[in-house]
């Protein structure tokens, strides 16, 4: 497959890169890990199997060969040889066609999965793109135009995939502005007041919104929290704790509240607040700059139920196919 | 001057906390020590060797530890209980590994990150001083040598590593009324050069690629920390050189030297000067300066 424009931010994804935590290795892989799980089933493909994540604009590719392929997530308006392709549905392409893609209409990311896989060599077992550090995906970095991307052994199955599409109901709904949030980690630090207006505020997601985090704008936090004499090693502001860990998800309040996404900064020194339910993460990806969302607290019970929802709604879809 | 020993601080029960459905943080003290440290690398050690079903991350930090874990396999309360048992039977006198003493020569006041204190000095508490001139003062030193003094004059333990991958945290070995407490930025700057030595909280860091950063600015060390590629000596295992549990003494070097590291360090030929000890956490705590003399012996 060869890249004939990058669009704005492509990146060859994955389910992503664990167990590096520990020395400031954020997980990497698709920010809307629901999208491209299905992207690849659709395909015949493994859900681990490497797509094309592309942001806000898609890119335009080339296939060298006949290919299966299916576009998921924000729809950027795909059209194959100048005809429009359905999204959620896999595509048969024949080699030399052109797949074009457009602006995002609705959500922001899109998946391009290919039957067989973006065949690159993982690093540290995974093919999912990090750039801070270039490691994974084509050279680290974001596509560019004249790139090649090997294609790996088309499945089997692959082709009597072809036309099989994704029921309406169960294609997630990428307007929706409630964030699900597990209240924790430091919240100690918020007053009850803090606590309830940082819950009642409506959130607007700022331009420095990317796959390292979203920053929000809205109300003052600073007097969201309780005043006291700082614990040793902190430093001085009310929002400093001893520098710990974040988790993927976490809500960091530095200056204004930041959700750390896939390519997450795995520690620091400013206060978290809560944590975002693992399947809302896929939701927040698709949240697009200048959108409202609101957090609603929910308790580990309910987000553990949330999360079993999603796994059956998978399960569904994989069974369906 | 202090009573030369460290003392021992006595931890509160650790705080078990949610991170949605699949991370729990586990919070040992909201200040720093090296206790609250100690445990914190003690508990994820065991952890990872009982291999408990469904861990997914274990990433020991300062003074609190995050666990991420897929609920499918590990309900959340089941990690908790797992923890809280083995939170009581660790007791970290008794805890003891083989660390690593790195010389890792830093260039103090140099160049690169003057000018950039500089570039961003409305986002200081203090526009009209340097990071460094403000950290002295602040911390009660009448110069900004004897503040460099002080901070190269005894090791540093690395006690987290995170942030981006390779940057290690820092806390100097030293009982805590010697300890420097310097604020970090009020706004984060955007840019920070590659190796350079910052200073926030009660910590040092050292920035292994460019990038944002809000720790205070004091010199730039010509070594890598990261080495993405492995190519470079001292990076074999993997693409981090310190560990936390090892320890970096930070010596002054002047221009020349800091050109002639970097060269070989380009070129490839460096070799970092460390060697390895057992550290001994209860030996440390009775005689800090004592033991911290025998430690950098093994670096000559």
């Amino acid at each position: 497959m060869r890249v004939l424009d990058g669009g704005l931010v492509t990146t060859v994804q994955d389910t992503g890169r664990y167990g590096h935590y520990h020395i400031g290795m954020p997980p990497s892989g698709a920010m809307d890990q629901f999208a491209h799980k299905v992207g690849n089933w659709l395909v015949g493909n493994d859900e681990s199997d490497a797509t094309l994540e592309m942001t806000y604009m898609g890119a335009d590719v080339e296939f060298e060969e006949d290919v299966v392929f299916a576009v998921t997530g924000a729809d950027m308006g795909p059209s194959l040889e100048d005809e429009p392709v359905p999204t959620w549905t896999a595509v048969q392409a024949e080699a030399g066609d052109t797949l074009t893609f457009d602006f995002a209409t609705e959500g922001t990311r899109s998946y391009l999965a290919v039957a067989g896989g973006v065949d690159i060599e993982p690093v540290m077992g995974s093919r999912a793109t990090y750039t801070l550090i270039g490691i994974g995906g084509h050279e680290g970095r974001s596509l560019e135009e004249g790139d090649e991307l090997p294609i790996g052994e088309s499945p089997a199955n692959a082709d009597a995939m072809i036309g099989r599409s994704i029921a309406e109901e169960n294609r997630p709904d990428y307007s929706a502005t409630e964030i699900n949030v597990v209240m924790g980690l430091c919240d100690y630090r918020l007053t009850d007041e803090g606590r309830e207006r940082f819950l009642d505020a409506d959130w607007k997601v700022s331009d420095e919104a990317d796959r390292i985090g979203y920053r929000f704008e809205g109300p003052d936090i600073a007097d969201m929290f309780e005043e006291r004499e700082q614990p040793f090693g902190a430093g001085p502001d009310v929002t400093n704790v001893v520098d710990l860990g974040y988790p993927v998800g976490s809500i960091q309040m530095a200056g204004q509240p930041i959700i750390l996404m896939r390519d997450a900064v795995t520690g620091g020194g400013y206060v978290t607040v809560g944590t975002v339910v693992s399947p809302d993460r896929d939701a927040l990806a698709q949240c697009r700059t200048h959108s409202t969302v609101d957090f609603n607290a929910v308790d580990v019970e309910e987000a553990l139920e949330i999360r079993r929802e999603r796994d059956d709604r998978l399960e569904e879809i994989q069974n369906s196919l | 001057m202090s009573d030369r020993t460290i003392t021992r601080q006595e931890l509160p029960s650790p705080r078990y906390e949610y991170g949605g459905d699949d991370w729990v943080f586990v919070e040992l003290d909201e200040a720093m020590s090296f206790d609250a440290n100690f445990k914190a690398q003690a508990i994820t050690q065991e952890i990872r060797q009982n291999s408990l079903e469904g861990l997914v991350e274990v990433a020991p930090s300062n003074a609190s530890y995050l666990i991420q874990f897929d609920p499918s396999v590990l309900h959340p309360d089941e990690l908790i209980d797992e923890l809280k048992s083995l939170e009581d039977e660790i007791d970290v006198s008794e805890y003891q590994w083989e660390a690593r003493v790195f010389d890792i020569p830093v260039f103090y006041d140099d160049p690169w990150t003057h000018e950039t204190v500089m570039d961003f000095r409305e986002r200081h508490q203090d526009p009209d001083s340097t990071d460094l001139e403000y950290s002295a003062e602040i911390n009660g030193f009448d110069s900004v040598e004897a503040f460099v003094d002080h901070h190269a004059g005894a090791p540093h333990m690395v006690t987290m590593i995170g942030f981006v991958p390779g940057l290690p945290f820092c806390f100097q070995m030293v009982p805590r009324d010697e300890q420097i407490e310097v604020p970090k930025y009020e706004q984060p700057r955007t840019a920070t050069p590659s190796r350079a030595i910052g200073f926030g909280g009660a910590f040092t860091a050292i920035y292994p690629v460019p990038g944002a950063g809000g720790y205070q600015l004091y010199g730039r060390t010509p070594v890598e920390v990261l080495d993405v590629d492995q190519e470079l000596s001292g990076f074999e295992e993997s693409m981090v050189l310190p560990n936390p549990g090892d320890i970096l003494n930070f010596r002054q070097i002047d221009r020349e030297e800091y050109d002639s590291i970097r060269e070989e360090v380009e070129n490839g030929t460096y070799e970092y000067n460390y060697d390895r000890v057992d550290f001994e956490p209860q030996a440390f705590f009775e005689d800090p300066r004592g033991y911290n003399e025998q430690l950098l012996e093994v670096l000559d």
